[in-house]
């Protein structure tokens, strides 16, 4: 029934300690930690973007914990990715149709369907239209490139998706469509979703399991009703104590800890 | 199942976020015309280009045809001047002007051949040492230390000192030095671009290093190389004109701009356009590097800085 | 009964980008802060939020210029000011608490330096006076051994602290207005949450009006007393947070609670800008004379 477990630790940099999770078929996974507690090196991991130091990693059932790239081969298109900045994400001096059309390549032929009908059909499922094709990123709204980079991410028609922050930036209505084209793509396409954020209230919505990190470690793993209802522990209970909700509270303000962040250490 | 996209209405909900920005009037090549400084100093560039080119057509005078009769000649719009001689003559009755066209040859074929040659090995090891890192980068990098702890010009004169005078020579003297330049910005370039998601995105999909170090990371080096490039054939004209000044380039028949300010520095107060001339037109065209170079910049960083 | 006039008054405020064709950014803005209250400026990106904000603190960019309108503190126009009368306004009656402590403060000053720019230009405090001020100012802002701190430079404390020390700097001129643009956007959620009862603490106890300009509709919930909902440069609604929050009459404020994702309740965070609000939204833009289409 699963797709992949892992096992990851990085004592060098102490990133990562040993770790371990699962992902299962069809899930939605949610990663929620704040700055510096390590999900979005757990999110590469995943993906296999750098080798482990420790543990391992299986896809599938597969050991793919030390594989060299061409081992990995057959794997990428299996996983994929979207990243948090469409800038960054996107080569700027690349035309919409090169960057998907690498995904394109490694996708499975769908028999009598042509480069460029595959093209169309790749921007349509993320609902945009195949004249942009042609475009650079840089003339895309914001919005947009963060389409494509979902476009690109579904484009070999993976098993598992990785998506790392990919709402943080954007506004709340643009938010509210990526997340249900998410969660549409999802079911259409039978996939595994790992989606990495901050922000609790964006997991609830979207996720069926969540998995909480802080300072690299694993410090709860529940299905998110559960979670949210009854967290088992005080850090939990103090991020989502910490969220404001756009109901007023008159006492929320005053309620909670004081912040252990006042100790005068450097940024993380 | 294909016609899943969303109604357009929904994806638009905020229309004054950032719209697809509308196609520029002057897209592609035509865009050089765009920049002012592209046009000027690659005219002008253009200009000598063809002068050195067609030279044996353009220049009125055998640049080496020597005639103490009529040496010293001043320019044409003097009062003593003959007339067939714009520029005036050098004290050996040599036409200034038929061998400026002339020494435009030589300038320009060191400026491009050296400034290429630079560029290639430059940006090549840039890319291996900023891509791979590892020994690879630890070597180049320990060679460009020690390369650049050398003084330029001194290393230049000693190395023609060494294997001799000619075009080959300065060229290679060139090369042998300012190679280091192309190669630190580009590897500072490359280890940038390195670490761009994309790069990120190709591993996923499998991709090969070497394959994203050409389909990736190359397209969005090369616009400071070209940079560096027009700046680079203006120090390449400059270097060839000092080392034609102490004499250290071609041979002395071949007129240079450099070899003209030197013989123009001895007569300077009996005939000061021997040596102003040829001043003039070397500031010129260095300018002129420099300003394309600049006009480049600006037109390919737009594309960057949306 | 006299209500008494309020601290900040914006009345009809526009703006438009100084460059043909003109978009325009700020369409008729009409608010006001009453003395002592956090006032919201909510809207999405584009909506014209921070650019309000930095009108009243004359510090548009070039690029945008205002043209109609007043904002009035206290009765003067802002306006109207001639550059050196702003420059007595700024920091003495109006601060600025910015948005990224990252960039806000220069990684090669001390704190020390920074946190008192305001003190030695303004007040002119020196010495030993100066350095009692801003050992007072960040215990203020409860930073413990403030003295250690303000020898440091930014890049040795953390995100939350280096927002506190902005802060401290904010109030440190004893402002009457204070124009806080998106403070709690780049901080972890609770260091947010510390950092908004900081805000309200010193607010109360300085009685400073706030400008607090963000995107997060829960922010606004449960810090703010009234508050705009803007788009588009154009105020949609206006008035008591909670009343607005609780029942809407705006059809946009509605669908932006819609689409915000709660975690205390299961049934919004998808639900795009349906298509008619973006219609209805279009049609009050373009009563304003120039619809978003005119600047393509």
């Amino acid at each position: 029934m699963n797709a992949r477990k892992s096992f990851g630790s990085r004592p060098r940099a102490r990133i990562l300690h040993p770790v371990s999770l699962t992902v299962r078929r069809g899930e939605i996974l949610g990663i929620v930690g704040e700055s510096g507690s390590g999900k979005s090196s757990l999110g590469r991991a995943l993906l296999r973007l750098h080798e482990p130091t420790g543990g391992r990693l299986s896809f599938d059932g597969i050991d793919i914990t030390h594989s060299g790239e061409a081992a990995l081969r057959p794997f990428r298109r299996r996983m994929q990715m979207i990243f948090q900045d469409p800038q960054s994400s996107l080569n700027p001096r690349h035309r919409i149709r090169t960057i998907l059309g690498s995904g394109l390549d490694l996708a499975p032929q769908t028999p009598g369907e042509s480069r460029s009908e595959a093209l169309a059909r790749t921007l349509a499922a993320v609902g945009l239209d195949s004249a942009l094709a042609d475009r650079f990123p840089h003339e895309l709204s914001g919005g947009q490139r963060q389409r494509v980079g979902i476009a690109r991410a579904i484009a070999t028609r993976p098993e598992f998706v990785l998506a790392d922050e990919i709402v943080s930036g954007l506004d709340v209505s643009t938010q509210a469509q990526v997340l249900a084209l998410l969660k549409q793509l999802a079911r259409e396409l039978s996939l595994s979703l790992a989606f990495i954020s901050h922000d609790l209230s964006v997991i609830r919505t979207l996720c069926d399991r969540v998995v909480v990190m802080r300072a690299g470690r694993i410090v709860e793993a529940r299905p998110v009703a559960d979670l949210f209802d009854a967290p088992r522990t005080a850090y939990t209970r103090q991020l989502l104590d910490a969220i404001p909700s756009p109901v007023p509270d008159p006492g929320w303000l005053e309620r909670g800890p004081i912040d252990r962040d006042l100790a005068a250490t450097p940024a993380g | 199942m294909v016609e899943r996209a969303l109604p357009e209405a929904a994806v638009m909900a905020t229309p004054l976020a950032e719209p697809a920005i509308a196609r520029r009037r002057f897209a592609g090549l035509l865009a050089v015309f765009r920049e002012p400084r592209v046009v000027f100093a690659g005219g002008f560039l253009l200009v000598l280009l063809l002068a050195a080119i067609f030279a044996p057509l353009v220049a009125p005078h055998d640049p080496l045809e020597q005639d103490l009769m009529l040496n010293t000649l001043p320019p044409a719009w003097s009062a003593d001047a003959e007339p067939g001689y714009v520029l005036g003559t050098d004290s050996l009755g040599r036409d200034v002007l038929s061998r400026l066209i002339y020494g435009t040859r030589v300038a320009f074929t060191v400026a491009i051949v050296a400034a290429l040659a630079a560029g290639l090995i430059g940006t090549l090891l840039g890319l291996l040492s900023g891509y791979f890192g590892g020994w690879v980068d630890a070597v180049v990098s320990r060679l460009i230390d020690i390369w650049m702890a050398f003084p330029p010009v001194l290393l230049s004169i000693l190395l023609v000192a060494v294997i001799g005078t000619g075009v080959t020579s300065v060229i290679l003297a060139i090369v042998v030095i300012d190679w280091t330049r192309f190669c630190r910005v580009v590897r500072s370039e490359t280890l940038q671009q390195a670490k761009m998601e994309y790069v990120d995105a190709a591993v996923t999909l499998g991709t090969g290093r070497g394959k994203i170090l050409l389909k990736e990371v190359l397209p969005n080096v090369l616009p400071v190389v070209v940079v560096l490039l027009s700046l680079e054939m203006g120090i390449a004209v400059i270097v060839e004109a000092v080392l034609s000044f102490v004499g250290l380039s071609v041979s002395s028949d071949t007129p240079t701009w450099g070899g003209m300010i030197a013989e123009g520095r001895q007569i300077i107060y009996q005939a000061w356009w021997v040596l102003v001339f040829p001043l003039v037109l070397l500031t010129a065209t260095v300018l002129a590097f420099n300003q394309l170079g600049d006009g480049v910049r600006r037109l390919t960083d737009p594309v960057l800085r949306r | 009964m006299m209500v008494p006039a309020p601290l900040l008054a914006i009345d009809g405020l526009s703006a438009r980008l100084r460059a043909p064709p003109h978009r325009p950014l700020l369409r008729s803005v009409c608010l006001d802060v009453r003395e002592g209250e956090v006032h919201g400026l909510v809207g999405e990106s584009g909506a014209g939020k921070s650019t309000i904000g930095k009108a009243v603190l004359g510090i548009l960019p070039r690029a945008i210029e205002p043209c109609g309108g007043t904002i009035r503190l206290s009765g003067t126009d802002l306006l109207g000011l001639s550059p050196a009368r702003l420059d007595a306004v700024l920091g003495t009656e109006i601060a600025l608490i910015p948005q990224d402590p990252m960039t806000a403060l220069n990684p090669s000053r001390r704190i020390f330096d920074q946190l008192t720019d305001g003190l030695r230009l303004k007040r002119r405090l020196r010495g030993q006076a100066l350095r009692d001020k801003a050992v007072a100012l960040l215990q203020d802002v409860q930073i413990p051994d403030p003295e250690a701190v303000l020898r440091r430079y930014p890049h040795e404390i953390s995100g939350g602290m280096r927002q506190r020390i902005l802060i401290a700097a904010a109030f440190s001129l004893d402002p009457k207005l204070i124009i806080a643009d998106e403070p709690t956007t780049a901080l972890d959620v609770t260091v947010q949450k510390e950092v908004l009862r900081l805000i309200r603490k010193m607010q109360r106890s300085h009685g400073t009006g706030v400008v607090f300009v963000t995107h997060d509709l829960g922010v606004v919930a449960q810090v703010c007393d009234r508050l705009t909902v803007l788009y588009g440069g154009m105020v949609v609604e206006q008035g008591e947070t909670a009343a607005i929050l609780a029942a809407p009459s705006h059809p946009y404020t509605r669908a932006l609670l819609d689409a915000t994702p709660r975690h205390d309740r299961t049934g919004s965070g998808m639900r795009p800008i349906p298509p008619q609000v973006a219609a209805a939204l279009q049609a009050e833009l373009a009563r304003y004379g120039m619809g978003p289409g005119a600047h393509v």
